[in-house]
């Protein structure tokens, strides 16, 4: 699998997540600087990583969604390379359109970083299919704006096509409004776009997929992903 | 700042510099009057060796450089001669105070680059903005010597929690830290918080940042080549955090609308371009040498790095990069913008250097010239508006004896003495209290995983990072017992090296060498002159019984408000090493039936010391008696005896016994692994009598684990043979704590009172 | 010409930090405040002098980066 990290300035996840592609698919992923503005022919994947991107003063991937790399990882996506965002990365996914829906600050308005567990509501696609449908994995979330908002007719779309991939859940699965931890609606932790081939999560599934890290609950998605595209 | 090296030679100014060239003092500045003198904080004497060294009377720009430099925050006038007797040497230093930061050796081609300072002031006065850019500063003070910063960790000391402003100082420090430290994207994985009256105007705010570099790319701060071109790198300087004494300047007067701000504001965006920045031209080979511009920015920076290559430098004012219009030379010269740094390039190696900070989109500028004259020389517009002579005023600063007196020993109380009370209504009155509630409230806030290598997550004895790439790891901690240091200084600095020891040890680790922060009150008072004495004198013990050496650190002094001083507050910052990870222990009970053994005993092997507790304190309310002994070779003895066992792969749960003594241990443990335990002592034996004292007595030098029972009678004998105390205290297991059968405790209801002080308290709620 | 934009959450986004705001206020004995919507406001130095141009312009910044219209209204004010 031949898979293209792209580095802000400030991202700060670039590394770690590098690390969790190289630890699965046994290849160094490339590392795009903000700047470029063309992708490699034969990717197969992308990932935007989480992180500051440029400070995250206006909000957050706002200014990110709009830099050079981001026009050709759009226009890629279009033609079906498959892109993942985590954490800043989601943010940055959703401020460029290219999934519905929008990341605010946190309910509590606090940033929180523990694990959280999450329903993974499908294993259909080239993401979670080494995850059981209806499975319930413990994996870490660490933002100030992770709170998913989409209104009332963009929810019922998502839901309908069945575009949400994980719902924050309690540790039995149970998807409760209690363990909600930052306010999204419907409990959405992370969703695909129409053909499911771009996934935003807010929480890291790079931080815990190394047994020594307290938990490789995140290492099925590379696994999913170094299959599907290898 | 950092403190003056240990075997720096200090020089007395000798006779005032033969020739002085004019140097034209603009007309908007005021004339140097002794009031001004006064507002710039130097004494009457001071003043006159500043007329001795100079020869002439300086003006304005000069006078602020004076004052900068010798203030006690830059010049350590009132504890360089105590700082000097700390032990500093072991064979894995590479370098001790006198630079950025200190430097030890961990193997492997590497080094670990750590320190820690006090932000106190600025974030009492705004709380966000002040405890943000004292992260951002000690993260420059490690990554300017090369290393990328791993890991932060910060011990916080506020007010009582009845106090009105505490909440709010809590509220806005932590998400201050938080803010910053999460968006340059360093872990922060430890420290610790204490509430104490003493701090209600004063709170400590002292962060610690740990990094790696490799052991032959260390870079330190003494310029060397004569015309080599000294540069300036980060954001623009504004007028920011400039002395107060300027806001009284006639330029401010005559155009008073514009209020300078003298709070220093954090870009953590831009420190983490210039920590990519930085990392990418040190790289390189262009760099000679390298420093933050801290407290009192341009002006320490480049007086340090010329007065340690024994240099001058001939400085261009107008290329200084300036954010706002009009700014006087003094402004320029006082500034402490944030997110800045002074280097000296090797020649011929500008543009390569350029390129770098132009792809990180900061600000680069070649500013002056290193000169053989010794002398700082200014110009501005043209002329020359400072020229002073650098090793008398970098060197040459004031040092002091200041009169102080020892601390009274307050008398041993015997556990008799102190009444007893149920110990179910105390446990989980402690376990609950402030102190030593659950702080996931503020660690929650900080992002304590990213970088992928942290091993252990804040709460538990010492945090543990990963070395990248690698199955070693750094255990790293803070630690200090104020209360303990202000009844027996000497005992209490002790404890507070003693304890980050500990913590390590606790973990698995090797200490390997510290940082400290040194906070107190007035040293013009006698008496906290003397605790500042007693405590230096009990660290220097500690630190060479456990072969512990400071390697950097820092002191605040005057925290007092309306005559009522601190608590003395050295805080220790601890760092050790795991050669296998594999090989680390943690805190909470793994599994039901382990025998749970005691090692190390009460002084004297019995009763349980209870001067100073917290059941004293915060069960009877009497802050009162003398602290735990810390008998540093029985301390050292057991803490070996422990490690080795984590070594050798047959423990690996452990937790130090510390404030609260055994039973809130226990407690700790239990809550942690969700598992409960029997407590049991020998009725029979003198040692658990009376039962208040044993439980929550906090004797010093212990150390709990559990183990499988095949492990135990071995590890029993072993300890006998080398005559560490070791006893079985207990069997986990069930949902309960108990001591001697009896009615328990539901860990699951203790562990919801101590996650629920401090969230509750934050809301404005009552703790059930 | 200087611009001046107002963004705003639209109605029916909830706003937790309004809410908080709200809530200090109470705490601190200001009542009589119904509700509480915290935004934005940005100043902008532009060389446009044609006021038309200005604000076809700004409004694109606006739906460009500005604002997330998702969430958010903006209101331009020229002068």
């Amino acid at each position: 699998m031949k898979a293209a990290v792209i580095v802000f300035p400030a991202s700060n996840c670039d590394r770690d997540v590098a690390v969790s592609i190289e630890r699965t698919s046994g290849v160094k992923p490339l590392m795009v600087w903000h700047r470029e503005t063309t992708l490699p022919d034969d990717l197969d994947l992308v990932v935007v990583p989480g992180g500051f991107s440029y400070g995250d003063y206006l909000r957050s991937g706002a200014m990110a969604a709009h830099s050079p790399i981001m026009r050709e990882v759009k226009s890629r996506s279009e033609r079906g390379l498959p892109v993942l965002g985590i954490c800043n990365g989601f943010q940055i996914l959703t401020e460029a359109g290219m999934l519905p829906g929008v990341l605010m600050r946190n309910a509590r308005l606090r940033f929180i970083c523990r694990d959280v567990y999450l329903r993974v509501e499908t294993h259909d696609s080239l993401f979670t299919d080494r995850y059981e449908t209806g499975e319930t994995v413990r994996i870490p979330i660490a933002h100030h704006d992770g709170n998913y908002f989409a209104d009332d007719a963009t929810l019922k779309e998502i839901e309908d096509n069945r575009q949400v991939a994980f719902r924050y859940c309690d540790e039995e699965g149970e998807v409760r409004p209690e363990v909600n931890p930052n306010g999204s609606r419907a409990n959405i932790a992370g969703v695909f776009n129409r053909d499911r081939t771009v996934l935003g999560m807010m929480p890291h599934p790079e931080r815990l997929a190394e047994d020594i890290l307290g938990g490789a609950d995140g290492k099925p998605l590379f696994l999913s992903l170094v299959e599907a595209l290898s | 700042m950092k403190r003056p090296a240990t075997r720096c030679v200090m020089r007395r100014p000798g006779a005032p510099a033969p020739s002085v060239p004019p140097v034209s003092a603009p007309s908007r500045e005021r004339s140097v009057t002794p009031e001004v003198v006064a507002e710039h904080g130097l004494s009457p004497e001071e003043y006159e060796l500043a007329l001795g060294i100079l020869g002439r009377a300086p003006n304005m720009t000069e006078l602020g450089i004076f004052s900068v430099m010798w203030s006690e925050h830059c010049s350590y006038k009132s504890s360089k001669k105590w700082l000097k007797t700390l032990p500093t040497e072991a064979p894995w230093v590479i370098c001790g105070p006198g630079e950025n930061a200190g430097v030890i050796d961990i193997g492997d081609g590497l080094a670990c680059i750590f320190k820690m300072e006090s932000h106190n002031h600025p974030s009492f006065i705004e709380p966000y903005q002040g405890a943000a850019t004292g992260v951002g500063g000690i993260l420059r003070d490690v990554f300017t010597m090369g290393a990328r910063p791993v890991a932060n960790l910060n011990a916080l000391r506020f007010g009582s929690p009845d106090h009105p402003k505490t909440r709010h100082l809590v509220s806005g420090v932590v998400a201050g830290i938080g803010g910053y430290g999460n968006c340059v994207g360093v872990p922060t994985v430890g420290g610790e918080v204490n509430f104490d009256p003493s701090y209600n105007g004063n709170i400590l705010v002292n962060a610690m940042t740990v990094g790696i570099a490799a052991k032959d790319r260390i870079f330190y701060s003494g310029a060397s080549g004569v015309g080599n071109p000294v540069v300036y790198v980060g954001s623009k300087t504004g007028r920011d955090g400039i002395h107060g004494a300027t806001m009284a300047s006639a330029e401010f007067n005559a155009d008073s609308e514009e209020k300078r701000p003298t709070v220093q504001v954090g870009d953590p965006f831009t420190e983490k371009l210039l920590i990519e920045a930085c990392l990418e031209l040190m790289a390189t080979d262009a760099i000679v040498a390298i420093q933050d511009m801290g407290a009192a920015g341009l002006t320490s920076s480049s007086f340090e790095m010329a007065s340690k290559g024994g240099l001058g430098i001939d400085m261009d004012l107008d290329k200084v990069p300036q954010r706002e219009r009009g700014m006087t030379a003094y402004e320029l010269m006082l500034s402490e913008s944030q997110e800045r740094m002074l280097m000296v390039l090797k020649p011929g190696k500008e543009a390569m250097a350029r390129a770098i900070f132009d792809k990180w989109e900061l600000d680069f500028a070649v500013v002056g010239t290193l000169t053989d004259t010794g002398r700082m020389v200014l110009r501005m517009h043209g002329a020359v508006v400072a020229d002073l002579p650098i090793d008398p005023l970098a060197q040459a600063s004031p040092e002091y004896d200041r009169p102080w007196t020892r601390t009274e020993r307050p008398p041993v109380v015997k556990p008799d003495d102190v009444p007893a009370r149920d110990w179910r209504e105390v446990l989980k009155k402690l376990i609950a209290s402030p102190d030593l509630a659950s702080k996931r409230w503020i660690w929650e806030q900080y992002d304590h995983m990213v970088m992928g290598d942290t091993v252990q997550r804040p709460g538990g004895d010492a945090a543990v990072v990963r070395i990248h790439g690698s199955n070693r790891g750094l255990a790293m901690t803070t630690d200090c017992t104020p209360r303990y240091c202000v009844a027996d200084p000497r005992e209490g600095g002790k404890q507070a090296v003693a304890e980050a020891w500990r913590n390590l040890t606790a973990v698995g680790a090797r200490p390997l060498a510290l940082t400290d922060n040194m906070n107190f009150g007035n040293p013009q008072k006698p008496e906290i002159m003397g605790q500042f004495v007693e405590v230096c004198e009990g660290m220097a013990e500690a630190c060479r019984a456990l072969d512990f050496p400071v390697v950097s650190g820092n002191v605040s002094l005057y925290n007092e408000t309306s005559g009522q001083g601190i608590l003395p507050t050295p805080t220790i910052g601890g760092v050790g090493l795991l050669n296998d990870l594999g090989r680390m222990a943690t805190l909470p009970f793994r599994r039901e039936g382990d025998v749970v053994v005691l090692i190390g005993d009460a002084i004297g092997g019995r009763g349980g010391w209870l001067g100073r507790s917290l059941y004293l304190r915060d069960i009877l309310g009497r802050a009162e008696y003398a602290p735990p002994e810390v008998n540093l070779s029985i301390e050292r003895r057991n803490g070996d005896f422990v490690r080795g066992l984590i070594e050798d792969g047959r423990v690996s749960t452990c937790h130090d016994v510390s404030d609260g003594g055994l039973l809130v241990a226990l407690a700790e443990m239990a809550m942690a692994g969700g598992i409960g335990v029997s407590v049991s002592t020998d009725p029979s034996q003198a040692y658990a009598q009376p039962l208040h004292a044993w439980l929550f007595g906090e004797d010093q030098g212990r150390y709990l684990i559990a183990v499988p029972e095949h492990e135990a009678d071995g590890i029993q004998r072993e300890a006998s043979r080398v005559g560490v105390p070791c006893r079985r205290v207990g069997i986990t297991g069930g949902e309960t704590l108990t001591v001697d059968g009896g009615e328990g405790l539901s860990v699951a209801s203790l562990k919801a009172a101590h996650e629920a002080w401090l969230p509750n308290y934050m809301e404005g709620l009552k703790s059930p | 010409m200087k611009a001046r934009i107002h963004i705003t959450l639209k109605n029916g986004v909830l706003d937790p930090q309004g809410k908080a705001v709200g809530h200090a206020l109470a705490s601190l004995g200001f009542g009589g405040v119904e509700e509480v919507r915290q935004g934005k406001y940005i100043e902008l130095d532009l060389t446009e002098t044609d006021r038309a141009k200005a604000r076809e312009t700004v409004d694109r910044m606006c739906r460009t980066l500005l604002a997330n219209t998702v969430i958010e209204n903006y209101e331009i004010d020229l002068g």
